[in-house]
């Protein structure tokens, strides 16, 4: 649905994309991470064809990017970082507008259902003004879906929200994963991108890495099993470390941390090693790494 | 032309919450109907006569000599020079829109969501130039019709009536009305593209009016004497200019300038 190929962008001497090569597939939801100046927006802007890459291609729902620019206009939907509202104009009003210019066959029950989906019909008829951040929010992504886009860019979707608001845009993303819309979610929230998207891809710049949460998170720390002991010290770890298939072993007040490519085949002989070794083994878990220590290790590096 | 049409009810909706911008479309207008009709109340009751006919440039009196005498001669040049007043609303008009527009659209951040949609930036900017040219031409219509009216209950003299609407007028109203409100809204749009304050914007949009003013004094002072060939040559060369500054507006209108610099 989206294909990128070595997609550039500067801006006089700072590059803001650089040669970005990408799939994502239809009905994927896919995560766009990077920390602040990244160039996320700077990449939404060159694939809703807001602004033009310096080089590079891409393809954006079927069309080319640069030749087709007003079809992939009206394929796709976009979140903008800053939410645009007319603030004079009601809520409903703003919805309408778009409505009429993306040629949407039937504007108000479009508006309506929309407008009821986020929780904002009550209040369709107040100037966008009076709205808090996270009600302008939630109106502009109603104003992004108007049309039924086939792909939709989200920047940055909750960001300012609160917890129940950023629950409902949550559940009205995971709503059009179900639908089978295809979603490009840039975001800071890495809980978020954990939850929400089948693949992400971790970006400064450059792409740094691209695989579905669960992969990212084996593929940088192998995986981790922790051992509640009565006792462990550094010598302990020291004497674990010694056995072929244990890539680290640390000491942590009475638990060993070990990193293991294969727990399943191998914890059990660490069981009967530690039982030799004169210590009780109390409880044997999985250390889940989150994704944030990914993100972090990922972005500090490049 | 229904994208179109949905900017300028969008335009309109936004930018009439304005009291700056209702002021200038509504009463503005107004007054320049009034003050000329005042004059020509004044010196009704006061009459013609007792003015000092000397005062009146000579080119103008013997432009006017047609069957009028020189009391008639005196009012219709008097009222004449108020009527340029009628072409400051087709100036003023859209700089207020216009600045108001782009300030809100700045301030807003609203242009990046719109330039999203499928709308063309030709229909973009003719929807924002209607928007302004529209009531502006609207305004000068209606304060001229005014006037007209007005001017048909005060002046029972029909020499005097024909004199004051002679062609010059119509040419003027009718065409170079229009042709000035359409460079007036360009002009601001670029200013303010460039301007981030529209009460700064504004007063800088608001130099188009220097070359009226200089018309005016000319004319006061004697200097100018308009005619209607003069003016059809004014229209002449505002429609040279007009397309001067849709050229440049639409080299201005770029996507992705908008985005980059309109800051
Ligand atoms: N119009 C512009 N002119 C000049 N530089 C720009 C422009 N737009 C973006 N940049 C630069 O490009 C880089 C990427 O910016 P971008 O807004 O794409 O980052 P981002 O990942 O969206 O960041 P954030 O998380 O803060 O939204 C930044 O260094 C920014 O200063
Ligand atoms: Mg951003």
């Amino acid at each position: 649905m989206i294909r990128t190929e070595d997609l550039t962008r500067s801006f006089r001497r700072l590059v803001a994309v650089d040669r970005l090569t990408l799939e994502v597939a239809e009905g994927e939801v896919f995560g766009f991470l990077g920390p602040n100046g990244a160039g996320k927006t700077t990449t939404v802007r060159m694939l809703t064809a807001l602004i033009a890459p310096t080089s590079g291609r891409a393809m954006v729902g079927g069309f080319q990017l640069g030749e087709d620019d007003s079809r992939i206009r009206r394929a796709v939907g976009i979140l903008t970082e800053v939410p645009g509202m007319y603030d004079n104009l009601s809520a409903e009003y703003n919805l309408r507008i778009y409505a009429r210019l993306y040629e949407v066959p039937n504007p108000d029950a479009q508006v309506e259902k929309y407008l009821r989906l986020l929780g904002l019909w009550e209040r369709r008829a107040d100037p966008a003004a009076t709205f808090s951040k996270g009600m302008k929010q939630k109106l502009a992504i109603a104003r992004a879906v108007l049309h039924e886009p086939r792909v939709l860019f989200l920047d940055e979707p909750t960001a300012s929200l609160d917890p129940e608001s950023a629950h409902v845009v949550h559940e009205f993303i995971a709503g059009l994963r179900r639908a089978g819309r295809t979603i490009f979610l840039c975001t800071h929230n890495l809980d978020e991108a954990d939850r929400l998207c089948d693949r992400i891809g971790v970006f400064k710049t450059r792409l740094l890495a691209v695989d579905t949460p669960a992969r990212l998170r084996t593929e940088f720390f192998g995986r981790r099993v922790v051992f509640h002991l009565n006792r462990a010290d550094p010598g302990l770890a020291a004497a674990v470390r010694q056995m072929p298939f244990v890539r680290d072993a640390q000491a942590v007040e009475n638990k060993l941390v070990l990193a293991l490519d294969n727990p399943d085949e191998h914890n059990p002989e660490l069981v009967r090693f530690l039982v030799g070794q004169g210590v009780d083994i109390r409880f044997v878990g999985e250390l889940r790494r989150s994704l944030e220590d990914v993100y972090l290790q990922l972005v500090k590096a490049a | 032309m229904d994208k179109i049409k949905t900017i300028i009810s969008k335009e309109w909706a936004e930018v009439f919450q304005n009291r700056m911008v209702l002021f200038s479309v509504i009463f503005m207008p107004l007054t320049f109907a009034a003050l000329p009709l005042f004059m020509l109340y004044a010196m009704r009751s006061s009459g013609a006569g007792s003015v000092d006919v000397g005062s009146v440039p000579q080119a103008f009196l013997s432009g006017c000599a047609e069957g009028l005498s020189t009391g008639e001669c005196f009012q219709v040049y008097f009222v004449t020079q108020f009527m340029l007043l009628f072409m400051l609303t087709p100036l003023i008009v859209p700089v207020n829109i216009a600045a108001y527009s782009v300030a809100g659209e700045k301030t807003t951040r609203s242009l990046e969501p719109l330039l999203a949609t499928p709308i063309t930036t030709a229909e973009l900017l003719a929807g924002k130039n209607l928007a302004a040219v529209i009531p502006a031409v609207l305004a000068t219509w209606l304060s001229f019709l005014i006037f007209g009216v007005g001017a048909r209950i005060l002046i029972a003299n029909a020499r005097v009536l024909s004199a004051l609407f002679n062609p010059m007028w119509w040419v003027a109203i009718l065409v170079v009305g229009p042709l000035l409100s359409v460079l007036s809204t360009n002009f601001s749009l670029m200013v303010s593209s460039r301007v981030n304050d529209p009460r700064v914007a504004e007063q800088l949009s608001s130099v188009i009016m220097l070359p009226l003013l200089v018309l005016f004094f000319g004319q006061i002072a004697g200097y100018v004497s308009l005619n209607a060939n003069l003016m059809i040559l004014l229209a002449l060369a505002l429609l040279a200019v007009d397309a001067l500054m849709v050229y440049l507006a639409i080299q201005l209108f770029q996507r992705e300038t908008i985005l980059t610099r309109w800051k």
